[in-house]
């Protein structure tokens, strides 16, 4: 009997839930939630962080590079953002009941990911740009929909990325403003950098909808509020008028517009290459992983040295106030 | 102004803009290596203080010379032994604790010398250090964080400090030396002496270490010659990053 009344009660309060969730209602880190939500917000929400952190990686290895002192400023401040990113995020995250700690060795035993794209290296300057332009301009559609997730925390975190976000495919536009209309080895280098990023950008979309492992329920969840399809067609239609505008070739030979769906037809996506680099087979992979590793064990007497000192200071406070 | 003074401030400007580029390169290789996220946040803060310091400092030199001259003319085309930031500046990045104990020594070094130039006869450079002294406070409060907490923190990181703070020692002394380019600009009411703060640095930074447990280094050795552009053999290394892509696609707009 008590079985029979207890999932009762949790068909009752899954009802209660997807009621709110239909109302557009923001659920909150005390609210009551079935526990796959709970479990496929973690998944995304650090994912994104994740994301975030590791990126730091290939832009951080352009910051001692940059070809001018303003350009060098503005990555900075940029890879500061994404590190503040990463942290709302964490934030967020720990909001359901999961540490920094935990989620932080998920990353570094590969059994939480982060944007495959971030396996791919930057060899030049250009792909500073291409990574701000094309990177963050496909990370920005998917954010703005995330604007309306359903989870208040990770909405409202959201609604505060998007802004710097904008600032960041501006600086890499800006980049490539500059290499497109400058020598023909800038244009060369704007060039370059396009044609690696172009296709590695839509696959950031994830797989298409009828591939995608999480979707469905995400999207009745309303942890996702449009589909892998529909934000790579928008990030498709924005781009090719900025390709056009640098002067840039476009990288899909058979891209058209198509008059009837008011959309560019794309050509098929490398499926093969986007497994391939998430299984491993990408240029960084490893590095990636282990430069995180490398730094946070190399950082761990920093860290234990700071819970020694705070535990001397409240000692010292206690015999004090003894 | 007449000539020879403006040349003079145009070096006394440059130098300053060394040090703080230099300086802000070396924090600025922090970036995904600290030991934790907030750490790679503020140390990117940290160095985007001291590139934007460059960056006014350069401005203002170029400027004063015209001809078209850029902050970036400074920056990427002069070579090692045209740079003549001190050499504490160039010192490698090293461990947190080595990174730490020069900050400590240079926050308060930048502390007294960007109040003084404040008061500078030149207005731009008051304006400058204007807008340092605000930075620098927040600079100061955290290497001094950082100084208390590894010095009394565990047996580790007490070692690894001391011998951060012995290893760089003897690279202070010439923050508060000054030849005659700079001896001319402080009796012109321009330039900073440093040497009239030298006993008041060498206390606050004791009793900072004295507070962290830490001993004061008793021992006389001095490196010299960074405003001569005599170098540590680290600065060539750390210019040829710097410089590289700038060098290698000559009158590019980036």
């Amino acid at each position: 009997m008590t079985t029979i009344n207890q999932s009762e009660e949790l068909t009752a309060l899954e009802e209660k839930f997807q009621a709110r969730i239909d109302a557009e209602q923001k659920i909150e880190p005390k609210d009551w939630m079935p526990a796959g939500y709970r479990k496929n917000l973690i998944r995304q929400i650090s994912q994104h962080a994740h994301s975030e952190v590791i990126g730091m990686q290939p832009e951080g290895n352009w910051i001692t590079r940059a070809p001018s002192l303003r350009r060098k400023a503005v990555l900075l401040a940029k890879v500061q953002d994404e590190a503040g990113h990463g942290l709302y995020l964490y934030s967020a995250t720990e909001s359901l009941g999961i540490s920094r700690a935990e989620l932080i060795a998920a990353l570094q035993d590969g059994s939480a990911k982060y944007a495959s794209i971030f396996n791919y290296p930057t060899q030049t300057w250009g792909d500073i740009g291409a990574i701000g332009w094309l990177v963050d301009g496909a990370a920005i559609c998917n954010q703005v929909s995330l604007q309306r997730t359903s989870y208040g925390p990770y909405s409202r975190g959201m609604i505060r990325i998007c802004k710097e976000e904008s600032f960041h495919q501006r600086q890499g536009y800006q980049i490539m403003i500059e290499l497109a209309k400058g020598s023909p080895a800038q244009k060369q280098m704007a060039q370059d950098s396009l044609n690696r990023f172009y296709w590695p950008s839509l696959m950031m979309f994830g797989p298409h909808d009828s591939e995608s492992a999480h979707s469905a329920k995400s999207m009745k969840w309303k942890i996702k509020r449009e589909t892998n399809d529909d934000l790579r067609q928008k990030f498709i239609d924005q781009t090719v008028p900025q390709i056009e505008y640098l002067g840039l070739e476009h990288p899909d030979k058979s891209l058209q517009w198509n008059e009837e769906r008011g959309h560019y037809d794309s050509g098929e996506i490398d499926w093969e290459e986007f497994k391939s680099v998430i299984n491993g087979n990408g240029h960084c992979n490893r590095q990636r992983i282990q430069h995180h590793v490398k730094a946070h064990e190399e950082g761990a007497w920093v860290r234990d040295a700071q819970i020694a000192y705070d535990e001397k200071q409240k000692a010292r406070r206690a015999e004090k106030a003894a | 102004m007449h000539d020879e003074l403006k040349q003079a401030i145009i070096t006394y400007a440059v130098r300053l803009g060394d040090d703080a580029l230099i300086l802000g390169h070396r924090i600025s290789e922090w970036v995904s290596h600290g030991p934790f996220l907030e750490e790679d946040i503020a140390q990117g803060n940290v160095a985007l203080d001291f590139i934007g310091r460059s960056r006014m400092y350069y401005t203002y030199a170029a400027d004063l010379t015209g001809n078209d001259k850029t902050e970036d003319d400074f920056a990427f085309l002069r070579s090692e032994r045209e740079f003549q930031n001190h050499l504490i500046n160039e010192l490698p990045r090293g461990d947190f604790a080595y990174s730490t104990a020069r900050q400590l020594m240079l926050d308060v070094y930048h502390s007294h010398y960007l109040s003084a130039l404040m008061n500078s006869k030149d207005k731009t450079l008051a304006a400058i250090a204007a807008k340092g002294v605000k930075e620098t406070r927040y600079h100061l409060r955290r290497s001094t964080d950082w100084v208390l907490r590894l010095g009394d923190g565990t047996e580790e990181s007490h070692q690894r400090l001391q011998s951060a703070v012995d290893d760089i020692w003897g690279y202070t002394n010439e923050l508060f030396e000054h030849d005659l380019l700079e001896q001319n600009l402080i009796k012109a009411e321009i330039a900073v002496d440093a040497s009239l703060f030298k006993d008041q640095w060498l206390a606050e930074v004791s009793e900072i270490l004295t507070a962290a447990t830490l001993k004061v280094p008793a021992t006389e050795w001095a490196v010299r010659g960074g405003r001569e552009g005599y170098h540590t053999e680290n600065l060539g290394h750390l210019l040829t990053e710097l410089q590289h892509v700038h060098r290698c696609y000559p009158n590019s707009q980036w």
